[in-house]
């Protein structure tokens, strides 16, 4: 019946690279072989539509089965005989399409909408644009390029069950505006105010004190980076601010109107929208609950992104979430994602006169209770749990079923909490060893972020109690013949929730997840990870820029100046100079903090009125009694590896030359500044040029590539702080050295090698900064 | 009049023993039965050592006109003198170094010698600072020569300074310092601590290159030196001894300062570590008692400087001078007079205690290479005719060992200790697989010549002075050693006395014969 109906057919098909698009075309080239589609994909930047069909349609494994089946010759030979791709984009009046895809979409003898913004967290004015005008944008293209009275086509409409909103008790599938309860509110001013909106925050994203309060935010990330890095950051967070603005705009009005938030909202006033502008195209919509892994079709388990209950499920096992909020003996609407292909493509082959609306949903006829899925999943995490950093099982909290007022102080204390640690910690000058616990507070702090997103996100879908009829579903599954059921499934009371969540669900949540499932191998995993990459750094052509101090020595311009300037002078005079200068330390240490270049020029003067021969002449007890001896022997041995292996080496360094020239041979080329002398060979104090700090580094690091015959890609640079970032992102690889908290984090985020390199032991901690005692 | 040494047998009556341990102490009561060896008493000091000097100049021995009748106004000379690592450690002022070079200077002066030049025998040892060789020199010397760069330290890597001398008949190549080759007179001033030092060696090694030195510092001539502390029984000092002759022939022109100190070691706040315990009167427990249990409260580090700035109350025993040889032959007998101790018999087990001091840490960290080559180099090669330990026996010697290094003088220790000594500790494989790359490394080449490096190829002869010992013994444990760094040598540590002798029976059997080297002072078995 379903195969017949649809013979000879054409369904023209919007979100195909979707989650439920996937699954429609693989059913329809699996189970409908006279039936051709017509795919409308959004050409990418630097992809063609074909393209991206290839890539993020085809490659799915959601096709293997076909793949196996057939043979990939064969494959690919259906694929290219009955599936036409329409360029073009939702988002655009008319799709954009050109007068191919007009005329596909007019020989089309069904469309299915379901491309939409299915994320809950949609910028309001996004949501408004994709799910509010997105159904009557393509409804209106069909309409136009279809243009014939006799045979007006079907459309089928992917919108959702939560339309009905926060409401308890029944809700029916009936239109919208036939239900009691229902706002009656004018779209056209939805989308007015919504457009309004995106332009009064982008407004007020650019006023002075939203800026100057992001700058302080980008500071305290990325402390002094200079100017091109924090501008590029300041510009990022105020991206997010206007679309977390815009998300929240989102909620509120949908809040006040009594949806959940602005996806249920917008699809609702999609579809009375849509309603209305039909014109004489019979019409169908279908409303799916909360889409999850298949039951059976490709094969059991398949789902592809990470979903909705996924992470929730997945924050639980790892002990993130010990509670969600929900009320036990409420009904969890799940419905796998073959069954609403199946009620898809069966409403597809039964055009109705009018209007008709199928709720793809199990909660009145199979409903599965939150206290069931609860105690499934905490069965099936007591025998499988996941493991932790240390490779110890993780224990599964026990459920209270709280209020969501509950929970989310709870999160909002611990994350409160952590966010105070972190900051504390990151003013503290702390390196290596100290830090080992910043990075479990960093984890930690992740970890609270997205559970409290959870709550906030999907909390008002765990306590909805709305049930979900399914009578036109049943009647429309009963017009299934035997052996078509065989194939399209689409009755929910085909589910026994338990086997489905314990043996199909969750094994598949938790592999996409890619979360731990095994205690760790002896060998530890992180060391082998960091040793793939040393030996990754260690070959091939390869440029090796290092920064100095701190990275190759425990130096800085202030001891070393130190160490020179009480060289040459007598006892109790070294300590009066290395005293003055400690007692001046907070004070140069808060310009440093503040810009690098101010500080080093400012301090640089000290040197003025010295004769630069003597400084040479203590070169040699320089490098003994003070370069070495504060130097980290695996810095040198790394830099002397990367020689061997045939590197170029380059020190980039802001110290002054002679206070660096021993160290010179340590590397192919040293790049430090040079003080210029006076006519009696007397230093002046000043340095003229631009400093090679901040931006002008990651500049520095290119020239050198090019001029030294490497692409940026080749290079590795090696720093300690995050005013060398510049640098760090600059080159094709980056190694943090003894990062300082901020780059720690930033490192650990972008994946980057870090190394804890220390001095040689035997030394003790405290070491005045005093010359001319060897 | 001094006392002897001699060898005491531990019984019911015998009070614990002092071992060394680094900067620290330990007190260890050794089994009934087992042997101590003690050192003999300081001899007497020669009184005045500037007329000794004078005398020595005057009357050189061998082959041999005195000093004055070879100094010209129109010559070029040069004196060398030995370095930072001798003696043990420092000795208080004067120098004796700096007496012996004040009157060579002196004498060319009234010679109305202008060319003069003085340079520090490194070899590749670490430059001197400014404060050690104002030390060594004396302030006099040294203010006098080294602002007219007179004073210099030998570079074996310059080697437009070097020049090659000639070949033994065994193919071995004399490359040295070419401004001491080509003077008319070279004066070598020594210290003879112990009875390896001196002689051929002298010049010899001394004032060499890297290419010339490993014609004898490696493992089969080590293997071969049997010991090396025995000249004569010490194939690293033939093949020293056949380059000296190739250097007399050439027409080298030395004249051999050799001078012999007792061993009159530690000031009088330490003089418990000279006496033998059962001796040690209310005073010495005191201040042994007072300075442990300081030291105990003490930082390594801090423990350290403590030590490195012990100054030694040594006293001269002996100013010969003259041609090499003959000079050398008497010096061995004063350096056996005052050290050597006859045993009757081998242990099974020897135990030592290492001190905080080396001749290659002086002002620096004694690190674990430096441990090893200390205990199974010099100390247990402190022998005439057989190790104080059969072969297959067990050496237990007490030290922290800690994984500690002085990045400035031993850069390449430690990479030494990080990439080779992970590898393996075969001195043959070492040897043949990694010296090459470390001695021609430009990083090492650089610290060595501009700053007070040890050469990149010194740790491994530190391995290959232990090869001796590694091949003779059947195991070594370091007592009180950093079990992970111990672990890395190739060792076991012990925590106690009692442990170590435990494992140690596992090697050689149940009931072993124990032999106790005590030190300080230092001492040397006569074994029969």
């Amino acid at each position: 019946m379903l195969e017949s109906a649809l013979s000879g057919k054409t369904i023209f098909v919007t979100g195909a690279t979707g989650f439920l698009g996937t699954a429609l075309v693989e059913t329809v080239l699996r189970t409908l072989p006279e039936t051709n589609l017509v795919l409308l994909i959004r050409p990418g930047r630097a992809i063609t539509a074909e393209g991206r069909a290839e890539k993020d349609l085809f490659r799915n494994n959601c096709f293997d089965r076909l793949r196996d089946q057939w043979g990939s010759q064969r494959f690919r030979d259906e694929v290219a005989n009955r599936v036409k791709i329409a360029k073009g984009d939702v988002g655009t009046d008319g799709l954009g399409l050109d007068e191919e895809g007009q005329r596909l979409l007019a020989n089309s003898d069904v469309v299915v909408h379901s491309a939409a913004t299915v994320s809950f967290d949609a910028m309001f004015d996004q949501a408004i644009e994709i799910n509010l005008l997105g159904p009557t944008r393509v409804m209106h293209a069909y309409q136009q390029a279809r243009a014939n009275p006799e045979d007006p086509g079907h459309f089928v409409s992917v919108s959702t069950a939560y339309v009905a909103g926060s409401r308890k008790g029944d809700a029916p599938e009936l239109s919208l505006t036939e239900q009691p309860h229902y706002p009656d509110i004018p779209w056209q001013q939805e989308v007015n105010a919504a457009r309004a909106q995106r332009t009064s925050t982008e407004a007020s994203s650019r006023e002075p004190d939203t800026l100057a309060e992001l700058r302080s935010t980008a500071l305290a990330e990325l402390g002094a980076a200079g100017v091109a890095l924090l501008s590029e950051k300041i510009e990022r967070l105020r991206a997010e601010w206007v679309k977390d603005e815009m998300v929240a705009k989102g909620r509120a009005r949908a809040q006040s109107l009594g949806w959940p938030d602005a996806y249920a909202m917008t699809k609702a006033l999609g579809e009375r929208l849509l309603e209305s502008e039909r014109g004489n195209v019979p019409l169908s919509i279908v409303r799916p609950s909360i889409i999850e892994s298949a039951l059976r079709d490709p094969y059991p388990g398949w789902i592809r992104g990470f979903r909705m209950a996924e992470p929730i499920i997945i924050s639980f096992a790892r002990g993130l979430l010990k509670d969600f909020p929900g009320v036990p003996e409420g009904v969890v609407d799940v419905i796998p994602v073959d069954l609403v292909v199946g009620a898809i493509l069966t409403a597809a082959a039964h055009p109705p006169e009018s209007v008709k609306h199928y709720h793809s949903a199990s909660g009145s006829v199979n409903p599965l209770k939150y206290r069931q899925l609860v105690g499934f999943i905490r069965r099936y995490f007591s025998e499988n749990p996941l493991y932790d950093e240390i490779g110890q099982a993780i224990a599964i909290p026990e459920w209270t079923y709280p209020a969501r007022g509950q929970v989310e102080s709870t999160l909002r204390r611990s994350k409160r909490l952590v966010d105070t640690s972190t900051k504390i910690i990151s003013k503290l000058p702390l390196r290596s060893n100290f830090v080992e616990y910043q990075d479990q507070l960093a984890e930690t702090q992740q970890g609270l972020e997205r559970a409290s997103s959870y709550v906030e996100l999907y909390g008002a879908y765990a306590e909805c109690e709305a049930i979900y009829l399914a009578d036109n579903l049943l009647e429309l599954a009963s017009q299934l013949e035997d052996e078509e059921r065989a194939t399209i499934a689409m009755d929910p009371r085909l589910i026994d929730w338990e086997s489905f969540v314990l043996t199909t669900h969750l094994p598949s949540v938790v592999e996409h997840a890619r979360a731990r499932t095994r205690p760790k191998s002896s060998a530890p995993k992180r060391t082998s990870r960091e040793d793939r990459l040393r030996a990754s750094l260690l070959s091939g052509h390869r440029m090796a820029a290092f920064d100095l101090e701190n990275t190759i020595l425990a130096a800085n311009v202030v001891d070393s100046f130190s160490w020179l300037a009480t060289a040459s002078v007598e006892g109790g005079q070294k300590l009066a100079i290395a005293a003055s200068l400690l007692a001046e330390a907070p004070q140069l240490l808060a310009l440093d903090n503040h810009d690098r270049s101010d500080f080093l020029r400012y301090f640089y003067r000290r040197y003025r009125g010295a004769e630069l021969e003597e400084l040479e002449r203590k070169a040699p007890e320089f490098l003994t009694g003070y370069l070495l001896r504060k130097s980290f022997p695996l810095g040198l041995a790394r830099v002397r590896a990367h020689r061997r292996a045939g590197h170029f080496t380059v020190c980039i360094t802001g110290a002054l030359s002679f206070a660096v020239a021993p160290m010179a041979p340590l590397f192919d080329q040293m790049i430090s500044l040079e003080m210029t002398t006076d006519d009696n060979g007397r230093l002046t104090g000043e340095v003229p040029g631009a400093l090679p700090i901040g931006e002008a580094r990651g500049d520095l690091l290119r020239k050198l590539a090019k001029s030294n015959g490497f692409e940026i890609e080749e290079t590795i640079a090696y720093a300690d702080s995050t005013s060398d970032l510049p640098m760090l992102e600059a080159a094709g690889a980056a190694v943090a050295v003894n990062p300082d908290t901020k780059l720690r984090q930033l490192a650990r985020r972008r994946g980057w090698l870090i190394e804890e390199w220390s001095r040689a032991k035997g030394y003790g901690n405290i070491f005045l900064p005093i010359g001319g005692q060897l | 009049m001094p006392r002897p040494g001699f060898v005491l047998e531990v019984d019911r009556a015998t009070p614990p023993t002092l071992f060394w341990h680094g900067e620290s102490f330990r007190l260890e009561r050794l089994p009934r039965g087992s042997r101590i060896l003690y050192p003999p008493e300081p001899l007497n000091p020669i009184n005045d050592v500037r007329a000794a000097i004078e005398k020595a100049l005057d009357n050189p021995v061998g082959d041999a006109q005195p000093l004055s009748s070879l100094l010209n106004a129109n010559m070029k000379l040069t004196i060398a003198f030995d370095d930072v690592s001798l003696p043990l450690p420092q000795m208080a002022s004067p120098d004796i170094r700096s007496l012996v070079i004040e009157a060579v200077l002196e004498r060319a002066a009234e010679a109305g010698v202008t060319d003069v030049a003085l340079i520090a025998a490194l070899a590749l040892h670490r430059r001197m600072t400014e404060g050690e060789l104002r030390h060594a020199l004396g302030n006099r010397v040294y203010n006098a020569l080294a602002p007219r760069g007179q004073l210099t330290q030998h570079d074996a890597e310059d080697k437009p300074n070097m020049t090659v001398v000639g070949e033994t008949d065994r193919g071995e190549l004399v490359e040295l310092n070419r401004r001491a080759v080509e003077s008319d007179l070279l004066v070598y001033v020594n210290i003879n601590l112990v009875s390896m030092d001196g002689g051929h060696k002298s010049v010899a090694t001394g004032l060499a290159s890297y290419d010339s030195i490993k014609f004898h510092h490696n493992v089969d001539t080590m293997v071969h030196s049997r010991s090396f502390m025995d000249r004569h029984n010490s194939e690293l000092h033939s093949s020293n001894w056949r380059m000296g002759h190739v250097i007399k022939e050439a027409g080298v022109k030395i004249f051999q300062i050799e001078t012999t100190l007792n061993t009159a070691t530690f000031p009088e706040n330490f003089r418990f570590l000279a006496k033998r315990e059962w001796e040690w009167n209310l005073r010495d427990r005191g201040s042994f008692i007072a300075s442990s249990e300081a030291l105990k409260r003490t930082p390594p580090h801090l423990a350290r400087q403590i030590f490195q700035s012990v100054r030694s109350p040594y006293g001269v025993t002996g100013i010969t001078a003259g041609e090499v040889e003959a000079v050398h032959e008497i010096t061995l007998e004063r350096v056996y007079q005052q050290q050597l101790v006859r045993v009757d018999g081998q242990s099974d087990i020897l135990t030592l205690g290492l001190p905080f001091i080396g001749p290659y840490n002086v002002n620096s960290i004694m690190n674990p290479i430096l441990v090893y080559c200390l205990g199974l180099g010099y100390f247990f090669n402190m022998y005439r005719n057989k190790p104080l330990v059969r072969k297959g026996g067990v050496l237990i010697m007490s030290h922290p060992n800690r994984p500690e290094f002085d990045p400035a003088f031993h850069p390449s220790y430690v990479d030494f200790f990080d990439q080779v000594l992970s590898e393996t500790t075969d001195p043959l494989v070492i040897e043949s697989k990694y010296e090459e790359s470390f001695a021609r490394d430009p990083w090492y080449i650089h610290l060595y010549r501009t700053g007070n490096a040890y050469h990149g190829v010194h740790p491994f002869y530190m391995w290959y002075w232990g090869a001796h010992a590694l091949d003779h013994l059947g195991g070594v444990i370091i007592l009180g050693g950093d079990p992970k760094t111990t672990r890395r040598l190739g060792f076991q540590s012990a925590s106690t006395m009692a442990d170590a002798l435990e494992m140690a029976r596992t090697i050689v059997g149940s009931d072993p014969s124990i032999m106790h080297l005590h030190s300080p002072p230092l001492v040397m078995a006569d074994v029969y």
